[in-house]
């Protein structure tokens, strides 16, 4: 908003050099030409509380690291050892693997749960509903746990026709190894949420564009692939970034399946190895953070690349009509001359 | 002004359309005959746009017959008994009739130039180089080919309807419907879209406008339908309904207009 708002303030478009001056045309013809203007120049309003508050905090947070680097206990040395550590970088890894892994598969599931709830079949909407319901309220830890005993509960995966021949039967053990239950258990939880996420961003496109798509004749899935969903993922892609950062974290509930090669469980057994609890709790913050981080750069380009045409600062005058008009007089003659009118007028 | 045929492009029949109880065209008949140029006027609620939604399809017909260039809209007669069209073929028929909302409804997300590259390219399945080339043809046409690359956002609300506009003819419609095109443009952005509108009129479009610019009905239009509380009041000649209306209720309209 504040892009917007100098952008339209005069001061931005009057250059102070004599040379692009004679390139500005006045606004409106007739209207006194102000080749040099006095720039205001105004004393801007002092904020004394700004600086007050940033005082504080910053003694405070200087204070915070003094005794994080003086306090022994901290054992910044062992921090150090293991950060690096052969398991703790695998760990990361894997840590890796299973949140994109799973982010992955609930994305795709959520986009198929969100349309089939607002599609005209009721079966698919009853099923994407029933589906949310379940995996929404149940435990993420209890369906970890299940995935885990899948094999207890079904030894052989068969395929056939319901109290028909079978086609073929696996052993489950075989299937559902550790490290697909654990994805398993954590992307159809995580679907759950995201098609709730997924649901409210695909209501939040304007009607309109779905009858401007229809009226030219496109199919439903163009309609959604091509005009609803890219506008929906403004919408979807801050609470996406919101639930892959808590999923990164969630994983260190692989425990439950049981799956122990993560972060978490690496850096537990290091510390139970060599009785240090804190420097291994730290070095696992350390590395969430490092990831965390670099999802929310991610995240950055991802709402950069979806929110083109809508969010830029140009986007943001344009929707000011008044603003918009000043600028298009402005911009107009310069671009091209005369062409912006229709033919009609042009002639 | 331009060679109307005695052929009926659009022939809509004892139109009904309920939204649940609520009866809001109650028996429309209506001939708009090849190249003409049908402006429909009335009060706010008196189902003008509704009825524009069923000639493409956008709201269900409750009763009655729209036909487009001979074909039934929305049915197919078998025995004398209609039976609903797939979605694909509704697709298909609506690919013949373009339209052009009041709220524009251009994808944001996308710029003038893919807008309306958009259809042909995804519908048409025309090459990428030969929309590209209409594309910039039709922007130019609308006086709009130095913005093909902005978005919708960077256009003025006139500007953005004359993209629209170029969007619909992208599709070579048969048969081009008009939702209140400017009603909601500032007065000085009105011109440059009525304008596009009239050369598109010359060039022998077929159209109906819903509009409550009373001088573009007066200049452009070939006939005058004045409807009112779901039913056509009076048509005819734009001119002398302008100048002489019959009923109370179009002349009670008008004079709050004019
Ligand atoms: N989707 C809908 N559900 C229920 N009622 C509707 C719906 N759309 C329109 N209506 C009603 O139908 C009537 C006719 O609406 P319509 O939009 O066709 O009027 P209009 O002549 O285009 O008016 P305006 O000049 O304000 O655009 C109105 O009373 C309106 O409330
Ligand atoms: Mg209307």
């Amino acid at each position: 908003m504040t892009q917007a708002g100098t952008s339209t303030w005069a001061p931005e478009r009057q250059p102070h050099s004599p040379a692009s001056d004679t390139e500005e045309p006045a606004p409106h013809a007739g209207a006194p030409v102000l080749n040099n203007p006095v720039l205001n120049n105004a004393v801007p309003v002092r904020h004394p509380g700004r600086w007050i508050s940033a005082v504080v905090i910053l003694g405070l947070v200087a204070l915070m690291l003094q005794s994080m680097v003086t306090n022994p206990n901290f054992r910044w040395e062992i921090v150090g050892t293991y950060i690096l550590d052969v398991k703790v970088v695998q760990g990361m890894g894997w840590t890796l693997l299973l949140t994109v892994a799973s982010m992955a598969i609930a994305v795709v599931l959520a986009i198929l749960l969100a349309v089939m709830r607002q599609s005209d079949n009721p079966i698919f909407r009853w099923s994407s509903w029933l589906w949310v319901w379940f995996f929404r309220g149940t435990p993420v830890y209890t369906q970890l746990v299940f995935w885990g005993l899948l094999a207890v509960l079904y030894p052989k995966i068969s395929a056939g026709v319901p109290f028909g021949p079978e086609l073929f039967d696996l052993s489950t053990s075989s299937i559902i190894t550790p490290i697909a239950a654990a994805i398993l258990g954590l992307a159809l939880n995580e679907s759950a949420y995201l098609a709730e996420i997924f649901r409210a961003g695909l209501k939040s496109v304007d009607k309109g564009q779905t009858e401007a798509a229809e009226a030219l004749g496109m199919s439903d899935a163009k309609i959604m692939w091509r005009i609803i969903l890219p506008q929906a993922m403004r919408i979807i892609v801050p609470p996406t970034g919101n639930e892959t950062i808590g999923m990164l974290k969630t994983t260190s509930l692989v425990l439950a399946v049981p799956f122990t090669l993560d972060l978490t469980f690496a850096t537990n057994a290091l510390a139970n190895r060599t009785y240090q609890p804190i420097p291994l709790l730290i070095v696992a913050a350390i590395w969430y953070l490092v990831i965390t981080s670099l999802l929310m750069v991610g995240q950055h380009y991802l709402e950069a690349y979806y929110g083109k045409g809508v969010d830029s600062g140009q986007a943001a005058v344009a929707v000011n009509p008044a603003a918009a008009r000043a600028a298009a007089a402005v911009a107009a003659p310069q671009q091209s001359p005369g062409t912006d009118l229709p033919k009609e007028e042009a002639k | 002004m331009t060679m109307i045929a005695e052929k009926p492009l659009v022939r809509i029949e004892g139109l009904h359309k309920y939204y649940g109880q609520h009866h809001v065209l109650r028996g429309i008949d209506l001939t708009v005959k090849q190249g003409e140029v049908s402006v429909v006027i009335g009060p706010s609620g008196s189902g003008k746009s509704t009825m524009l939604r069923c000639i493409n399809l956008l709201e269900t017909i409750s009763a009655g017959r729209i036909s487009v260039d001979g074909q039934l809209i929305g049915y197919r007669e078998v025995n004398g008994r209609l039976h609903d069209l797939k979605k694909k073929e509704i697709a298909a028929q609506r690919r013949e009739i373009g339209m052009v909302f009041q709220r524009f409804n251009l994808f944001p997300h996308k710029t003038a130039l893919q807008n309306v590259m958009e259809a042909p390219t995804q519908v048409k399945r025309k090459g990428e180089d030969f929309a590209r080339t209409q594309a910039l043809e039709l922007l130019d046409r609308v006086g709009l080919a130095q913005r093909a690359n902005h978005y919708p956002a960077q256009l003025s609300g006139g500007q953005q309807q004359r993209v629209a506009i170029a969007r619909a003819l992208a599709m070579e419609p048969g048969l081009m419907l008009f939702d209140e095109p400017t009603s909601a443009l500032d007065p000085e952005l009105v011109g440059d879209v009525l304008n596009v509108m009239k050369d598109l009129a010359k060039s022998g479009m077929t159209m109906i406008v819903v509009t409550h610019e009373i001088g573009f009905a007066r200049e452009v239009g070939d006939t005058l339908t004045f409807m009112d509380g779901g039913v056509v009041v009076e048509s005819g000649d734009p001119r002398e309904i302008i100048a002489n209306p019959q009923h109370d209720r179009t002349k009670e309209f008008l004079s709050r207009v004019l």
